[in-house]
């Protein structure tokens, strides 16, 4: 993976820029120090790592835009970050940058429940929006993995997803209105508490745009009222084919499960090991979810079980209490931990159409021979989002590269059979370079194009999303 | 000029001499009227590919809406976001096109819980003003690979590009539906029971009030969770309620999204989106017939002819377009709501991108 060279004049001018950014900012929110910036050298994808020029961690919108006023002025660029969370190298800096951190910005602005929207800062974890409202009834519906953590701000330029999104849907779902900073200081208020653009829709452009088209600081999120209850059902097979196929069934027998996850035997056996969620010992398993008052739970898991019979399943469980399902989801939550305990492993995300589960796992199961690297498959199979994860030795000399070389052959698949290189996590630097074997050139010089006309200096995150050969004009001029 | 293929349409764009104007169905006439050589989208017609098994499908922009949905509710499938259709309303006929509705962003009252038409719309192919074909999104519903052009060219009215193809995610057509009909209340009334019913769990996927000053709340679901959910609801609203089920309901909720109510009353009709909340006040403001959809957060208004109904609503948080309007008021009075500067320069912005010599639909939006 490659980044480009450091530009000189901006690292000449370090001290300078200092200087401007201490006048606007107080000693708490500018961070020069350089064991200090260390935190910030990398984000969840810590294989790659580079020491920014400063770090900057702003309290208000106001103080964003001087900070972005005076690094336009100079031409420095600015790597936007929320929590840090991101596993594509969406916040990962380079040596010539400021980062840019929401991580103070963490307040509550308006709950208003009549209209069913809260108005945040960008800097709050996911999971405390939720559970600002949650005794009220309410929720917020995008639920990615490390909601615990990860900023809304992240969520919003990774237009992030989660285990419930076949119900509810992602991020830009649920987006109703941002402030975003533009790169020369300019705050714009794009759409609000309303439900369509008055134009064109620049929020659904600048949601997923990585951080490249401006700073979002505030936003109007649309919140849910939540279900009566929820229940899993565990459905147990003795091959990946028939899981798949079962999954293209049941989505076409008109019951809409809020979530439909998939694992494969590795990755059962280190979620049980884990979590002691009771799961069976199988080749492949299910977690169908659905959701109701008791009485119309039953009626939906009674449609979705019948055409499970009909795969003969190995082990086909009801959750039988709150305390059963919270296990269950315990387990599938914690699939990354619990893979991470006993190797290194690469995740990935590539999303396929649901019909092609079948061929798509038969496919990586024959790679991970060719390669002989092991692969754990755990998704979202309702929404066909995969995340095989690749498990390799970071300590043995050339493991790294190989699973890399093993990940982008997965992802061209994925590409191939019809689907997409990311479904949730986003480009950043991890996928940059794959970026040509999905879109032809007209296709990524249209999505540039929109970052000329929202960042013609190209300086917000300017070295992601884009294969560097592609962008270098644009990044140079 | 009806191009017969995508290569064709853009042959014909590149070598435009002069302004182009878009045709779907020609169902959905609004906007600023547009004087170019009309280009026919009927050349490029039919479903590319339907996997109901994944939720999906993928039509040519050209395609008789009436086709897919005669396609998905073969499946028992359908597209969630309700797309209106406005030839009552406008007093046009044509066919519908799949291009049409996304241009125009169609999202009817099912909005309020299964999103808008851009939320349906998972993946476009279009051609831009310089010709270029170009491709985003894809036919996958969890899709996060570069910039989301999809949604950028949804309601962008064939002013940044001609759409060619377009895949939509599907949900399933539920078994029955039902609504609750109210007394005739006062608008304030309305949006409070409506915004009370919105945010109970039982997934209300249609709240308007209608010219009559009734307010109707649809469920849809298995038959015996809608008696179930009626029944709670009621409950928990208060009140008395009758009960529309079935098609009687179906039928209602048609008229409902398409605005019957005003399709054959003289005047202009604007279309403004606005805080549910800040509905009622509003409603008085305007002082004119109103049907209110989306919880309030949607107000058809039909007021007399060359009206400026932006300046009977003052300053809001939301937006006013005008749907239906001589061409004479269309040219008079902005169509759709002026932007703040730096909205606008961004617009602008992207046009000049992505049809540098203005030929694709000039004008109509501003």
């Amino acid at each position: 993976m490659e980044m480009p060279i450091p530009n000189a004049s901006v690292m000449s001018k370090r001290d300078r820029v200092l200087v401007r950014l201490a006048q606007v900012l107080s000693a708490e929110a500018l961070i020069t120090d350089e064991a200090e910036c260390r935190a910030y050298d990398c984000d969840a994808l810590t294989a790659y790592r580079c020491l920014p020029l400063a770090v900057t961690l702003p309290t208000s919108t106001q103080e964003v835009s001087d900070i972005l006023r005076i690094c336009h002025q100079e031409d420095v660029p600015v790597v936007p970050r929320g929590s840090g969370t991101s596993l594509a190298g969406g916040a990962l800096p380079t040596a010539d940058s400021i980062i840019l951190g929401v991580a103070r910005m963490r307040d509550m602005l308006e709950v208003n429940y009549p209209d069913r929207y809260v108005r945040v800062q960008t800097g709050m974890t996911n999971l405390s929006v939720t559970g600002e409202v949650e005794s009220d009834g309410f929720f917020y519906a995008p639920d990615p993995s490390s909601q615990l953590a990860c900023a809304i701000a992240g969520n919003i330029a990774m237009n992030s997803g989660g285990a419930h999104c076949l119900k509810y849907g992602v991020t830009t779902n649920n987006l109703l209105g941002v402030t975003i900073v533009q790169m020369d200081g300019t705050v714009l208020e794009v759409g609000g508490a309303f439900l369509d653009a008055a134009g064109y829709d620049l929020l659904g452009v600048i949601c997923g745009s990585e951080g490249q088209l401006g700073v979002v600081t505030e936003a109007t999120l649309r919140i849910l009222p939540k279900p009566e209850g929820a229940r899993p059902v565990l459905m147990g097979f003795d091959s990946n084919e028939v899981a798949g196929t079962c999954v293209s069934d049941i989505i076409k027998a008109g019951v809409l499960p809020v979530a439909i996850e998939f694992m494969d035997r590795p990755c059962i056996r280190a979620c049980e090991d884990f979590a002691k969620a009771g799961y069976p010992d199988c080749e492949a398993l299910l977690i169908v979810e659905v959701e109701g008052s008791d009485a119309e739970i039953d009626d939906q898991l009674d449609v979705i079980k019948n055409i499970a019979r009909r795969h003969n399943p190995v082990e086909l469980r009801e959750s039988q209490s709150d305390e059963e399902s919270k296990k269950i989801w315990l387990g599938r939550k914690s699939a990354f931990g619990a893979m991470g305990q006993i190797n290194d492993y690469m995740c990935l995300d590539g999303t396929i159409p649901v019909s092609s589960l079948p061929y798509v796992l038969r496919r990586i199961g024959e790679m991970s021979k060719e390669f002989g690297l092991d692969v754990a498959n755990v998704f979202h199979a309702g929404d066909g989002n995969m995340h095989p994860l690749i498990l390799f030795d970071a300590n043995k000399p050339g493991d790294l590269e190989l699973c890399e070389e093993f990940g982008a052959e997965i992802l061209k698949l994925c590409v191939e059979a019809g689907g997409c290189l990311t479904g949730e996590h986003g480009v950043g630097i991890e996928k940059r370079d794959l970026m040509d074997v999905q879109f032809a050139p007209e296709d990524l010089d249209a999505q540039m194009r929109v970052k000329d006309v929202f960042d013609p200096k190209w300086l917000l995150n300017p070295a992601k999303v884009f294969p560097l050969t592609a962008s270098a004009t644009r990044r140079a001029a | 000029m009806r191009p017969a293929s995508e290569q064709e349409l853009s042959d014909l764009v590149r070598d435009a001499s002069g302004p182009l104007r878009i045709c779907g169905g020609g169902t959905r006439a609004i906007g600023r009227p547009v004087v170019g050589e009309p280009v026919l989208m009927s050349g490029l017609s039919g479903i590319t590919l339907y996997e109901p098994g994944a939720l999906t499908l993928v039509a040519q922009a050209g395609t008789p809406l009436a086709e897919v949905e005669r396609a998905t509710a073969a499946e028992g499938q359908r597209l969630a976001f309700e797309p209106m259709d406005m030839q009552g309303l406008l007093a046009r006929e044509g066919v519908p096109t799949v291009g049409g509705m996304v241009a125009a962003n169609a999202s009817g009252p099912r909005r309020v819980q299964a999103g808008g038409c851009r939320d349906s719309l998972i993946g476009v192919r279009f051609v831009d003003g310089s010709g270029t074909i170009i491709k985003n999104g894809g036919r996958v519903m969890k899709n996060v690979t570069g910039y989301d052009l999809v949604k950028l060219m949804a309601g962008s009215w064939g002013t940044l590009g001609v759409l060619t193809e377009c895949s939509f995610k599907l949900l399933p057509i539920p078994e029955t539906q039902a609504s609750l009909v109210s007394d005739q209340v006062t608008p304030q009334e309305a949006v409070d029971l409506m915004s009370r019913a919105l945010a109970t769990p039982y997934e209300v996927n249609g709240a308007a009030r209608a010219l009559d000053g009734r307010v109707y709340l649809r469920l849809e679901g298995f038959a015996r969770q809608v008696g179930y959910r009626s029944q709670a609801l009621r409950e928990v609203l208060g009140g008395d309620w009758e009960l529309l089920e079935g098609d009687k309901s179906a039928a209602q909720w048609r008229g409902l999204r398409d605005v019957a109510d005003f399709a054959a009353k003289p005047g202009d009709v604007w279309r403004v989106s606005v805080k549910p909340s800040d509905a009622p006040e509003l409603v008085a403001r305007a002082n004119c017939p109103v049907v209110m959809d989306w919880g309030g957060g949607l107000i058809w208004a039909l007021v007399p002819e060359g009206t400026d109904l932006r300046r009977r609503l003052g300053s809001f948080a939301g937006h006013a377009t005008l749907i239906r309007g001589s061409e004479a008021t269309r040219a008079a009075l902005p169509v759709f709501q002026p932007e703040a500067d730096a909205i606008a320069a961004l617009a602008r912005g992207l046009r000049a991108k992505f049809d540098p010599r203005g030929v694709l639909n000039p004008g109509l939006m501003g």
